[in-house]
């Protein structure tokens, strides 16, 4: 987008050069700057999901998730999933990343491309750095969510972290807590690869994500290789409960998964 | 064993209820041989067939230790535990048990077989025999090493998450050929293929080399490969 502003900037202002003085040429000038400037705002792959940016910067979840860790996940890994569901969706109708879940199991590229970006926006949006992190609170609303479903915040924790031990979700994949189809509960549920509750099939009926982490090895490797129960107990750190606390109010709303960027 | 024996002994008089303390002989005989099956025999960490530093720079040395005595470790690790749970399972006849206990059979099981594969099909030495067993092999199924190579390469990297590419024997074409297992699935229990060659696709097999590059790895890792183990296998699997 940056790129087709300063195209536009640089060939309009080229349109008032002293070769386009003849006010024909000029007309033409414009125009062809205009339809270069909207070629490059708008490419030709259709639905254009871009990778968002982080809410902050990448050094920003130290000493619990290391920069090269948020760098290559954030730029390589995420953004190969946003480059496969674009060449997977061209030429078809552009919508939110959000309504490709429903039916991602209906085509393969969707479920693991559209899924990864899909986990990954979900995944950024729902962090902050640790002094952020820890001023922040579940509403009393999820608080009251919480203790009904689990017990208490403690117990939630723990069966969270069973939940993504080793072994526990095979391989790769991630953890969520959701709040049930019905509304009436939060349950912890694993899915791999980038399968997530809102696709229909993975789980016994749709469940709507509030909270969820990444147990690819490549989420923490880097900084943790086979450790993954440091990650994950580390990871509580970097939880943003008011972000956490919203994602509760709109799925208990809409009954819809939560809208992401990108 | 004895005093093992004796208690298992009684145990079976008390859930067939039996006052005497004689059992049918047949059912001693059975219970001993059942009792010898569960005698605990535990899995345990292969050493490697050569140091940790032996296949660099293709796989370092990090790698090499953090994946044998650490991942693999762990599957071992967590497979005795499992079998423990089903000795008693089988010995208790909790038929639910013996079922709950599958998956983590399959996944620590899968784990071990698939990693003790796995070091004895790499080497420093990749020495290929033109015209030997395997290459006649390959070349029938996909026309030269390089097609095979191009093939095995294409399939592991399209692996979706963690899992394993494969050249195997299929016993029913008798021909090799390719194959990609998820996560900790042993080939030959899933499939009934037989395993010649296993390229570990699992991040924590390549990331701190090679980060998200997955392709760099493949690539690499065939100058590894310990064919002679391959054409071993094969031959041993016709």
């Amino acid at each position: 987008m940056k790129l087709a502003i300063a195209s536009l900037f640089i060939g309009l202002a080229s349109a008032w050069s002293p070769a386009n003085d003849a006010s024909s040429s000029r007309r033409e000038a414009i125009s062809k700057t205009l339809a270069a400037g909207a070629a490059l705002a708008y490419p030709l792959v259709s639905n254009a999901y871009s990778v968002p940016d982080l809410p902050y910067p990448y050094e920003a979840l130290e000493p619990y998730i290391d920069t090269p860790t948020m760098k290559i996940h954030h730029d390589k890994h995420h953004a190969t999933y946003v480059a496969n569901i674009n060449k997977a969706m061209e030429g078809k109708e552009e919508v939110p990343i959000l309504d490709l879940m429903e039916n991602a199991l209906d085509a393969g590229p969707v479920r693991n491309n559209g899924g990864g970006h899909y986990n990954h926006a979900f995944f950024w949006s729902e962090m902050a750095p640790p002094d952020v992190a820890k001023k922040t609170k579940p509403s009393d609303a999820l608080a009251k969510m919480i203790d009904a479903s689990f017990g208490s915040m403690d117990e939630m924790k723990s069966q969270f972290e069973a939940a993504a031990a080793p072994g526990a979700v095979f391989g790769s994949g991630w953890v969520w807590v959701v709040l049930n189809n019905a509304g009436t509960k939060l349950e912890i549920v694993g899915t791999p690869n980038q399968d997530n509750p809102l696709m229909k099939g993975v789980k016994d009926e749709i469940k709507f994500p509030i909270l969820g982490l990444d147990v690819w090895e490549h989420a923490y490797y880097l900084k943790y290789q086979n450790r993954r129960p440091e990650y994950v107990s580390n990871w509580w750190n970097v939880v943003n409960w008011d972000k956490v606390s919203e994602n509760f109010a709109y799925v208990s709303e809409k009954k819809s998964g939560v809208p992401v960027e990108g | 064993m004895s005093g093992k024996k004796v208690i298992f002994d009684t145990a079976l008089r008390a859930s067939v209820n039996l006052q005497s303390s004689k059992l049918p002989s047949e059912l001693t005989k059975s219970s001993t041989a059942l009792f010898s099956a569960l005698s605990g025999v535990k899995a345990t960490l292969p050493d490697l067939p050569y140091d940790y530093n032996a296949l660099e720079p293709a796989i370092s040395a990090q790698i090499m230790e953090l994946h044998h005595t650490k991942h693999h470790q762990t599957y071992i690790t967590n497979l005795n535990a499992a079998m423990e749970k089903m000795d008693s399972a089988m010995i208790n006849g909790d038929v639910s048990a013996v079922i709950a206990l599958q998956g983590a059979l399959k996944f620590n099981g899968g784990g071990h077989i698939n990693h003790t594969l796995f070091w004895e099909n790499l080497s420093p030495n990749s020495d290929y025999n033109e015209g030997g067993t395997l290459d006649k092999a390959l070349k029938e199924r996909f026309g030269s090493k390089d097609g095979f190579i191009s093939e095995l390469t294409a399939t592991s990297l399209a692996i979706q998450g963690s899992g394993w590419g494969w050249l195997v024997y299929n016993p029913k074409t008798k021909m090799v050929d390719i194959a990609a297992c998820p996560n900790q699935d042993p080939v030959e229990a899933t499939t009934g293929l037989k395993p010649l060659l296993g390229i570990d696709m699992w991040e924590h097999a390549f990331y701190l080399d090679y980060k998200n590059v997955k392709p760099d790895y493949v690539k690499a890792i065939w100058d590894v490969i310990n064919w002679d183990t391959v054409e071993a296998r094969l031959e041993a699997a016709k």
